[in-house]
């Protein structure tokens, strides 16, 4: 169990996550990360099978900006909103004094001419530690449950 | 049952927007293309390596079982029971010695072959089946089936030629170089629903005009350009293709001065995204092969993928990825392959720009459906070609299609 202040702790960080992914700006979501952060975005078949790949693998901050700026200056998309809901934000600390965090999150997407949808669902697996006193994720696993996505995920989840 | 398209004999230019639309042309590609006598992928050997191993997929929108028998043979078959239709097997994948429906609970072998039916002599002299009831009658009817270096084709027509003769000369041997009879590894799957019809995905595959413009990441980082040398082949046929190219440099040229957005400036902070290395005999670094009439294979610098396409109606797709390496990859290498997945697939920095378009086009055509596709580009034959600047290979798709749609 975690006190309650890191509890509050963890849910600020999951809702600042959320914050720069929806709202933006997103060149300010990698700043929530380490140095060598582990970053997946990988379907569920994929994940319990122990099968490799990933829809987005990021293996450093500087991956995880590279993917900003890739997105922003090269990928031809229509616009839309994100928006993100995390829930059932559960934590446990480990011996080296990292949190194992888990969470579930869905993300609602909104295309232009068109009503909000759901885009993924699925849960974080993720690794807390504290940087400078300020929470940051050294892994963040999304991990979503249908294979199967409504066209193309193109921005971060 | 004749069509309702407007076009006129032989022209393959002008592509009618109806045949991304029309409910009756999409039936008869479900009939004529997709259980044809064509060769559509359904999957690896190495997603089946032990007898009683299956998967699941689809031949067009048919829902099939592929699964590898006591003998070791692979054997596919229509995903439904052949006394009342359920689609009885619902996993992905899986291993058993024989499949059970869950209805009326008649079972199959692992070829297909009706081994139970229930109370088929009745309970206490009453009901079962009529005394002529032949178990050999009622068997899950199979596909014929080939495999080429790993990699699994069935058809629902036993009239299709041998996979050799089918790919032609110039498909077959850059088929060969991708799957050269080393042992394959999965590496994983990634599905998108495209809100498109199923032939722009081919259209879009055979067609390296946009790939120098569109793709401003590949085109920024000088892995597809059209200053590269390059080329374009067919079969025979038209129904297949290459597109070939090499990575060129991150700088402008006159060939460039045309994109819009060629970025120059584009620098990678953490170059592992991007280590190409090279792993096939020859120049190309980039080989994509569309196979009539569900299968792209994908070679981009150290990505290997099979795309395979399920046509869920006229307006939508599915995009079945499988990422695969070779069993003798060493960790660098699948490392470096993981890594360039960030460019393909359902979240890919280059394959978004596709998937984008393909819904885009379809939100078009489907709303002017008198209106046709211009195809002029390098002009209106469906000749190979040594550059990128063409359509041709849209053109011959057209030509073969025509043929086996009678439209």
């Amino acid at each position: 169990m975690l006190s309650l202040d890191a509890r509050a702790g963890l849910e600020d960080l999951y809702a600042d996550y959320a914050a720069r992914l929806d709202d933006g700006p997103l060149e300010t979501w990698p700043e929530l990360f380490t140095e060598e952060c582990e970053y997946l975005v990988v379907p569920r078949d994929n994940y319990e099978r122990n099968l490799p790949i990933a829809v987005m693998r990021c293996e450093s901050i500087a991956m995880l900006r590279d993917r900003v700026r890739a997105v922003l200056e090269t990928v031809m998309y229509e616009p839309r909103y994100l928006r993100h809901h995390v829930t059932n934000v559960r934590g446990r600390v480990r011996e080296d004094g990292a949190i194992d965090a888990r969470a579930n999150f869905s993300v609602i997407e909104v295309l232009p001419d068109e009503l909000p949808r759901v885009l993924i669902t699925g849960k974080y697996v993720d690794r807390v530690v504290r940087v400078n006193g300020e929470l940051r994720f050294a892994q963040k696993h999304c991990v979503f449950d249908s294979v199967l996505v409504p066209n193309t995920i193109v921005l971060p989840v | 049952m004749t069509l309702a398209i407007d076009w006129p004999q032989g022209e393959i230019t002008r592509i009618p927007y109806a045949l991304y639309t029309d409910p009756g042309v999409f039936d008869r590609e479900m009939t004529r293309i997709f259980a044809g006598p064509g060769w559509a992928y359904v999957g690896l050997e190495a997603e089946i390596p032990s007898p009683g191993d299956f998967k699941t997929t689809f031949v067009g929108n048919r829902p099939v079982v592929v699964t590898r028998d006591e003998s070791g043979d692979v054997c596919v078959f229509p995903n439904r029971c052949a006394h009342r239709g359920v689609k009885f097997c619902r996993q992905e994948y899986g291993h058993t010695r024989h499949f059970v429906c869950p209805y009326h609970q008649w079972s199959y072998d692992l070829q297909g072959r009706l081994r139970g039916v229930p109370f088929i002599r009745g309970v206490k002299q009453q009901g079962g089946m009529p005394a002529d009831f032949e178990r050999a009658d009622h068997g899950l009817p199979p596909l014929v089936v080939t495999t080429r270096h790993g990699v699994v084709f069935a058809s629902f027509d036993a009239r299709v030629p041998a996979l050799e003769q089918y790919l032609g000369e110039s498909n077959l041997a850059y088929f060969d170089r991708v799957f050269d009879g080393r042992a394959l590894t999965v590496l994983g799957y990634s599905r998108q629903l495209i809100p498109g019809n199923w032939k722009l995905m081919f259209e879009n595959i055979k067609d390296p005009y946009h790939a120098s413009l569109l793709h401003v990441f590949l085109v920024s980082f000088g892995l597809f350009r059209a200053d590269q040398p390059s080329a374009v082949k067919m079969d025979d046929t038209g129904a297949h293709s290459l597109l070939i190219s090499r990575r060129g440099e991150q700088k402008r040229s006159d060939a460039t001065s045309d994109i819009a957005n060629l970025r120059e400036d584009l620098v990678l902070e953490d170059a592992r995204l991007l280590d190409p290395v090279k792993e096939f005999a020859g120049d190309a670094t980039v080989v994509m092969q569309t196979i009539w009439p569900n299968l792209i294979v994908q070679q981009q610098s150290n990505t290997l993928a099979l795309r395979q396409l399920r046509p869920r109606s006229p307006l939508e797709f599915e995009l079945h990825w499988t990422f695969f390496g070779y069993a003798d990859d060493d960790a660098a290498m699948t490392k470096r392959r993981l890594r360039q997945a960030n460019l393909m697939s359902a979240a890919g920095l280059v394959s978004a720009d596709d998937s984008e378009i393909i819904k885009l086009a379809q939100d078009g055509v489907s709303r002017f459906r008198d209106d046709a596709a211009v195809l002029l580009m390098g002009g209106r034959d469906v000749q190979d070609t040594d550059h990128m600047i063409t359509e041709g290979a849209i053109r011959a798709f057209y030509r073969h299609y025509r043929k086996v749609m009678e439209v």
